[in-house]
């Protein structure tokens, strides 16, 4: 994903020469080509997060469409009060790009994990917080952030879904994506596990379980119409997410679903339960040891839905 | 400095102090002594050294200033009053209800560009705002003021190695260093000295001054930047609740507000400096 947003900025540079691209000495390779042919649109501030993004709103308020770029927690968490005082509060044109959403960098430990980000940067005014997919997603998250003005956070993870777009198919920001119909059950995921949905809606397809899926790529504002449609045609609805339950994309739904008067038959949150990421293992093992790969999606669900499901017990 | 500019920064100055009294007693707003300890600071930059215009507060040209300390926001608020950015009538709004005056200081009002409050936003900012006139050619100039105490936090320092290392010229820093943090003094505290060898240590062409003496204040900030390819610190020596003996060099008008008897006397004293 993060080949994704780095290749959207190298498009659209050019034709922004007020963009700049701030990172925390993070990027190694992965920024060269970016750099190579935009230095002056480059800034390596150093490991000094809070200068970062301090800097990022002085130099948004002088006309600069910024981005600030680092891992995890690093460009968000702890450079939060930068974020809230002088981003949020001026709506200065800053962008925060995190890579590594969710455990996406596995065994190097749970101080790279961004898992509290999606509930913590939505709680602030003014921002905007986007957290695609698949490769498809978040090129076009990217190209979106670029041309919108005013605070957002962009979640990239390493991870992604296979492509669910269609030909031609237009990225609105703020819309979830029906990215498989069903009637039975609704999935909604957010991130990179998007993928892992999918592939349980297939095993429970198997089952006779036609799980619609639903790609929640704008955390905020959210898109309460298409999800409220899905508590209603559905039987239930099971949000999806490499974040705490609480205050994410779980938390965000059950607020809009409660506050819009929809009543699911039933609503399941899936993600961490007030735990750290503290097991050791790559992403994929991590998924299976939080329950958030798509073999334990399909068990939760049809074990909810009290459809036996032998192949998977 | 000619006569005429040094007698309007030391009237501007003397106002600062006097609508602070009022706008701290009347609101019930607290930091008078860390208004005090910058008034002469912020009178000899409004009063001469800042390139603004109060009909075009957002003039790309103009030279940009970050109150970092934003408790000192009523001082700021007098000073830009004074100027002509808004109405002097609104500064008895401060503190109050539905106001746009909040204590620390607010972008709402003209003139301001940034609001701060919490200590160790404004360096960063004005490094960001600096940054981007070397970027762009532009003529501005970026003044930050701080206090000594916001001078504990980590940020203050990210930002001084990184203008350092950028070279932004056209970057001050103002240290009110009145050795009073909010509870206690700073030698009680944590010790910042040697102060001015730390700045330098940093990267900074480093200055000290008297930080009540407009005419030293004024000579050392017309002479920024103070080297070639590097940023500027002032290091102002004040003394926190100057202008009315009582608060002078106390911990205690960090937050107490001046009312009866006290505004009265402190009034009296005030008075008696125009």
């Amino acid at each position: 994903m993060r080949d994704a947003f780095i290749g959207a900025l190298t498009e659209l540079a050019p034709q922004h020469p007020e963009l700049l691209l701030l990172t925390g000495d993070l990027g190694f390779k992965v920024l060269d080509q970016y750099i190579a042919r935009f230095p002056c649109q480059f800034l390596n501030v150093g490991v000094a997060e809070q200068n970062m993004s301090g800097l990022a709103a002085g130099l948004a308020l002088e006309g600069h469409t910024v981005f600030t770029y680092s891992i995890g927690s690093f460009p968000t968490l702890r450079c939060l009060e930068q974020i809230r005082n002088d981003i949020c509060y001026h709506k200065a044109n800053v962008k925060i790009v995190c890579i590594g959403g969710g455990m996406s960098y596995g065994a190097v430990g749970f101080s790279h994990h961004a898992t509290e980000d999606l509930a913590i940067l939505r709680a602030l005014p003014h921002m905007l917080v986007l957290s695609p997919g698949d490769l498809w997603e978040a090129a076009e998250a990217s190209r979106f952030l670029v041309e919108h003005r005013g605070p957002a956070y962009l979640r990239l993870d390493k991870s992604y879904a296979p492509p669910t777009n269609l030909p031609d198919e237009v990225f609105v920001p703020g819309r979830v994506r029906v990215v498989r119909q069903g009637q039975d059950v609704t999935l909604a995921a957010t991130g990179g596990v998007l993928g892992e949905a999918l592939r349980a809606a297939g095993t429970l397809a198997s089952e006779g379980i036609e799980a619609r899926v639903l790609s929640v790529h704008t955390i905020k504002p959210l898109d309460v119409e298409t999800l409220c449609a899905a508590a209603r045609e559905t039987e239930g609805i099971v949000t999806i997410e490499e974040h705490a339950v609480s205050g994410g994309l779980g938390g965000a739904v059950a607020e809009a679903l409660l506050e819009a008067g929809a009543s699911p038959g039933f609503f399941l949150r899936m993600g961490l339960r007030d735990t750290f990421s503290s097991v050791v293992g790559s992403q994929q093992y991590l998924r299976k040891v939080y329950a958030l790969d798509a073999p334990s999606i399909a068990r939760t669900v049809s074990s909810r839905l009290g459809v036996a499901t032998p192949a998977l017990a | 400095m000619n006569v005429t500019t040094l007698n309007g920064t030391r009237k501007l100055a003397h106002r600062v102090r006097t609508h602070a009294l009022r706008m701290t007693s009347v609101g019930g707003g607290a930091h008078i002594g860390a208004v005090f300890s910058c008034a002469d600071i912020l009178a000899v930059l409004y009063g001469g050294i800042l390139r603004v215009d109060p009909t075009a507060p957002k003039s790309p040209t103009r030279d940009r200033f970050v109150l970092s300390k934003g408790h000192a926001g009523a001082g700021l608020y007098a000073a830009l009053a004074e100027r002509g950015f808004f109405p002097v009538e609104q500064l008895l709004t401060h503190y109050q209800d539905g106001s746009d005056l909040s204590g620390h200081v607010s972008h709402k009002l003209p003139g301001v560009d940034v609001s701060t409050g919490s200590l160790g936003h404004g360096l960063p900012i004005a490094a960001g705002m600096a940054y981007s006139g070397k970027l762009k050619s532009a003529p501005y100039r970026v003044f930050c003021l701080l206090s000594d105490g916001e001078c504990d936090e980590g940020s203050t320092w990210e930002a001084a190695l990184f203008a350092a290392h950028h070279g932004l010229s056209n970057l001050v820093a103002i240290v009110d260093y009145n050795r009073i943090q909010g509870i206690a003094p700073i030698a009680e505290v944590i010790e910042l000295a040697p102060f001015a060898e730390k700045w330098t240590a940093f990267g900074w062409a480093v200055r000290e001054v008297d930080g009540h003496d407009h005419e030293a204040l004024y000579t050392a900030l017309a002479a920024a930047p103070f080297a070639v390819g590097k940023p500027s610190c002032l290091l102002a020596r004040t003394v926190k609740g100057k202008g009315v003996s009582f608060m002078e060099n106390s911990v205690l008008w960090h937050y107490r507000i001046p009312r009866g008897a006290e505004f009265d006397a402190a009034l009296a004293e005030l008075e008696a400096q125009s």
